[in-house]
């Protein structure tokens, strides 16, 4: 299917376009701007995939609508393990994240790979935030191609 | 056959009101805040009864002397409420559940839209065209 390889490879050139045309001091600032470019997208996403599903009845339910229905719609996979620690922090775990599979496991690429976590962080703190719940995503890279997603739920 | 159509965003502030003729625009402002209250109280109410099916319609919210106030809450806290007139008898439960589906579908167009800022007013033309429609049919 060429729509799958048309969004990975877009993706892959926007992260390559904003570190290329950033200036040297502000590639710090490419993260969080590809957080908030995940973000506005997650927020439309979500609304579209909630459209005929029921009500969320609790924030376990809404974990496992991300884990399975929405993970399978944009990275083609469910997510392979959910850890939580029941005070709103829960840990998603992906063995083969669809943006990391091109790249070449082992460590070469290890200090690169979290910009190619930065706009899926994006998405799924938008999509959360419309849902009502507002939260903290961060990602890590142990092995390549896995990586572990961190949320951490804000109580206001 | 609605006499007035409205969206509320999560903070509870209209996003878009629309009423059937522009001399009863503050009655059916009024009518609408007031709504909110039922729903709060429903959505509330719906997350304690866990055996009740979950879903986002809500029913008739309250009557009026002349109108039914109808609600709709989606997953993203987005609310629809629908005006109709009392003396519109032929109106069935299926017509309004479709009129909030399709109210539902242009507002997610209308959302991921990427010149819409979630939050602001909807201005819209095809989201206003599915809404006069919706009102004259």
């Amino acid at each position: 299917m060429c729509d799958d390889s048309l969004f990975d490879f877009l993706h892959s050139e926007i992260v390559a376009f904003l570190y290329r045309t950033a200036d040297k001091d502000d590639q710090d600032q490419c993260i969080s701007k590809l957080e908030s470019l995940g973000f506005r997208v997650g927020q439309s996403l979500v609304e579209r995939f909630t459209k005929d599903c029921g009500r969320f009845k609790d924030d376990l339910d809404i974990m496992k609508f991300i884990c399975k229905d929405f993970w399978n719609s944009v990275f083609k996979k469910q997510v392979d393990n959910l850890r939580t620690n029941h005070q709103g922090v829960y840990v998603l775990q992906d063995n083969r994240f669809r943006f990391l599979t091109q790249i070449s496991n082992g460590k070469q690429f290890m200090d690169t790979a979290p910009r190619y976590l930065a706009v899926a962080c994006g998405i799924i703190r938008g999509s959360l935030a419309n849902i009502g719940v507002n939260s903290i995503v961060t990602a890590e890279v142990s092995a390549m191609p896995a990586c572990k997603f961190q949320i951490q739920i804000q109580r206001a | 056959m609605a006499v007035c159509v409205a969206v509320i965003a999560k903070e509870n502030y209209p996003l878009y009101i629309k009423a059937a003729s522009a001399d009863s625009e503050l009655k059916f402002y009024y009518t609408v805040h007031t709504s909110l209250d039922v729903i709060e109280e429903k959505v509330s109410s719906a997350g304690k009864n866990a055996n009740e099916l979950r879903e986002l319609y809500l029913g008739l919210l309250y009557p009026t002397e002349d109108y039914k106030v109808y609600g709709y809450v989606t997953n993203t806290k987005i609310k629809f409420v629908i005006v109709v007139e009392s003396s519109n008898s032929t109106l069935r439960d299926n017509e309004i559940r479709s009129m909030f589906k399709k109210l539902h579908n242009a507002y997610v167009d209308m959302l991921c839209n990427p010149f819409y800022t979630p939050g602001e007013n909807i201005t819209s033309k095809v989201f206003n065209n599915t809404v006069i429609s919706m009102m004259q049919e």
